[in-house]
């Protein structure tokens, strides 16, 4: 199969910064919705992108407003990467009215049609074939649109996924998915019950799709082979699969401590963290100190202002119970 | 008017609305280019083409998936699993992908699809291949459930399920595939929700659904023979479900029988005899009595099969003998 890769063109140092803010964000929004959580403000479940920041943030960047992004119940990052405002994702984490669903869908199934969120999937592998159908969509309606969808390598070995690669391939669907590769499932190493090495980029080849590896800590590989394959597949020339090594922070949620992953091989990670790194390279790139101060200090203020704001919101009424289970607004079953 | 087969309609239902709307497609495996296993979408692909009429590898997952996604987004999908028992390798799509979505998103999304497949028994497939699953999806919040038991019915209720923007699960009778019967010219636009009288009497209601209403009427007719006039009700749409019909044929007869052909705890008889004892319970002038399939796996020899789902005789001994003690 001979492709040919569309040109990315290379971001230039705005486009840098304003991706730097992006994975700012996204850091400190998480952290926010953790001490929250701490704090009993944050209800149920929560699972954080914490040190994976670069994979949501650098595919959102290549991402048209029109396309779509599917997420996991690890979607916090990738909903506010395509532009969702915090404080209705706070909001929601913490039940209330304000919410992005009204409280109504919870911290796993962050959704907003309204800018291509088109839902967060807590059925491991679910969403793949779901995408496959958004792509089919577009497909057939003749719009550009690509259909972007995460998981993580522990989604890799049900057969959902294993479904969808088949189906993306022989119709030639314009979907990119990407597996983002913390190394673990929740407790256990994914490798440890993965009969190859690269759970994702293995199994795509098999499949005749595009497979591609790269460095999630980075935010500007990230980008361009993204860039990459959602060109290819907005060109009519089928799916890709990228698999991006990073690793999570944190545990793998609420508040789970990790403790089952060896201390040199968190420290090991801890190192390449993506913000730091790209705090770097911006500054040899030509940005100053303060710029990257400024910007710092503004997403702060914007994780301050949605705390607040989701905080003072309302508590979900009653009204919203019994709505919406049908496209009438309605829940009602018999006449 | 002409005479149609319950597998005629169904391609007849399906192309009058891609006649109609650009925006519904169908997949499913074997559906194309083969017309069905069932024979039951043969000439789809032939006037339609394979843009919109798409033969898939065997994917129920992926199947169901790619109908979810591709409604979520403007299409109006039809999709088919070839049987009924199959629902159970993809029910996580059904059940919390499609079913679940449009609540837990505050309805930002809906989900105009359908989901076509043959249910039940009465081909000596045997239990992997025979069982009735109306109930299994009845009990899912979201998803409208219709089983029409007419080729008139098929293509009325095929389209009305195509328009509603809901998720429907539409279930075709397998043992009723070949029955023929007169059917209209012309569009055939029918309502969801909406039982059917097909018969009036004064002393019972029979209340069935799908393979049961034939066998239902069959029923009825001998027991007038022996004095006991029958009202049968067509259940049609399990959700929603017309109760308004329902329970005014039950009240003017006081006695109701339902005739189910799922296994027998937790099928529809059941919740329909909980909202009658709730609602109309001093009507009653007897037991509510459920005639079902036993709560057995189905067997694939002829002779068991039969003893199995409900039959035209243990309908008429089950309504007589409760009539007369
Ligand atoms: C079908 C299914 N099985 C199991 C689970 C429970 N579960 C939730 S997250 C998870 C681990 C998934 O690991 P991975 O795909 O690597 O994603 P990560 O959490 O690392 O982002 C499991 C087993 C589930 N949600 N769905």
């Amino acid at each position: 199969m001979t492709t040919t890769t569309p040109a990315v063109s290379p971001m230039d140092l705005d486009e840098k910064l304003a991706l730097y803010r992006t994975q700012l964000a996204l850091r400190f929004f998480e952290q926010r919705a953790y001490d929250m959580f701490l704090e009993n403000l944050v209800k149920g479940t929560s699972h954080l992108s914490l040190g994976q920041e670069a994979i949501a943030a650098g595919v959102a960047a290549a991402m048209k407003p029109t396309d779509w992004t599917f997420a996991t119940y690890r979607g916090h990052a990738h909903t506010l990467a395509r532009g969702v405002p915090m404080t209705p994702v706070l909001a929601e984490l913490l039940g209330r009215s304000n919410g992005l669903m009204a409280g109504k869908g919870g911290s796993m199934h962050l959704t907003s049609v309204e800018h291509g969120v088109m839902g967060s999937y807590a059925i491991i592998g679910a969403h793949l074939p779901i995408a496959c159908g958004a792509a089919w969509s577009a497909q057939f309606r003749g719009t550009d649109q690509v259909a972007v969808c995460f998981f993580g390598d522990g989604s890799t070995n049900i057969g959902a996924f294993h479904e969808a690669l088949n189906f993306a391939a022989i119709w030639k669907l314009p979907v990119v998915f990407v597996c983002e590769n913390n190394l673990w499932m929740e407790y256990t190493r994914t490798t440890e019950v993965t009969a190859v090495e690269n759970p994702a980029a293995d199994r795509a080849s098999a499949y005749g799709l595009e497979s591609i590896m790269v460095d999630g800590n980075d935010a500007d590989a990230v980008y361009e082979v993204a860039a990459a394959a959602i060109a290819r597949a907005r060109a009519g020339e089928g799916p890709s699969m990228i698999e991006a090594k990073t690793y999570r922070h944190g545990g793998h949620s609420r508040a789970d401590p990790g403790k089952y992953r060896p201390d040199s091989e968190v420290a090991e990670w801890l190192a390449k963290d993506p913000i730091p790194r790209y705090h770097t390279r911006l500054l040899e790139l030509g940005a100053t100190e303060d710029q990257l101060v400024e910007i710092e200090r503004d997403v702060v203020r914007e994780v301050d202002l949605a705390t607040e704001e989701a905080k003072a919101g309302g508590v979900p009424g009653e009204d919203l119970l019994m709505k919406d289970v049908w496209a009438d607004g309605g829940s009602s079953w018999r006449n | 008017m002409a005479q149609l087969t319950f597998r005629e309609a169904i391609a007849r239902g399906i192309a009058q609305e891609m006649r109609r709307d650009e925006s519904v497609v169908f997949l499913g495996e074997d559906i194309g280019a083969a017309g069905g296993v069932f024979k039951g979408t043969v000439g789809l692909l032939e006037e339609f083409g394979g843009v919109r009429v798409r033969d898939t590898p065997i994917s129920e997952q992926a199947i169901l998936g790619a109908a979810m996604g591709a409604a979520m987004t403007g299409l109006k999908p039809i999709a088919e699993i070839m049987f009924a028992d199959f629902f159970a390798v993809c029910w996580d799509i059904v059940v919390n992908e499609i079913a679940k979505s449009r609540y837990m998103t505050n309805g930002q999304m809906t989900f105009p699809l359908v989901i076509r497949s043959g249910n039940g028994g009465g081909l000596r497939f045997g239990a992997q291949h025979s069982q009735s699953v109306e109930n299994w999806a009845m009990m899912v919040p979201g998803l409208k459930v219709v089983v029409p038991s007419t080729p008139e019915d098929v293509i009325g209720l095929m389209a009305a399920s195509i328009r509603d923007p809901d998720p429907v699960i539409f279930l075709e009778a397998k043992a009723l595939y070949s029955t023929k019967t007169d059917v209209p010219d012309g569009e055939i636009v029918d309502t969801l929700g909406t039982a059917k009288v097909l018969r009036s009497g004064s002393n019972a209601t029979l209340v069935a659904l799908g393979a049961m209403v034939p066998k239902a009427l069959k029923a009825a007719e001998e027991l007038a023979g022996q004095g006991i006039d029958c009202t049968v009700v067509d259940v049609r749409s399990l959700v929603p479900l017309d109760t308004q019909t329902l329970l005014r044929e039950i009240s003017a007869t006081g006695r109701l029988f339902t005739v189910e052909e799922n296994p027998r705890l937790c099928g529809w008889g059941g919740e329909l005899s909980s909202i009658v004892s709730e609602e109309i319970f001093y009507d009653l002038d007897g037991p509510i009595v459920r005639i079902t399939t036993p709560h057995i796996p189905l067997p694939a020899a002829d002779a068991l099969e039969d003893m199995a789902i409900p039959s035209v005789e243990r309908i008429v001994t089950t309504v007589s003998k409760s009539m007369n003690s």
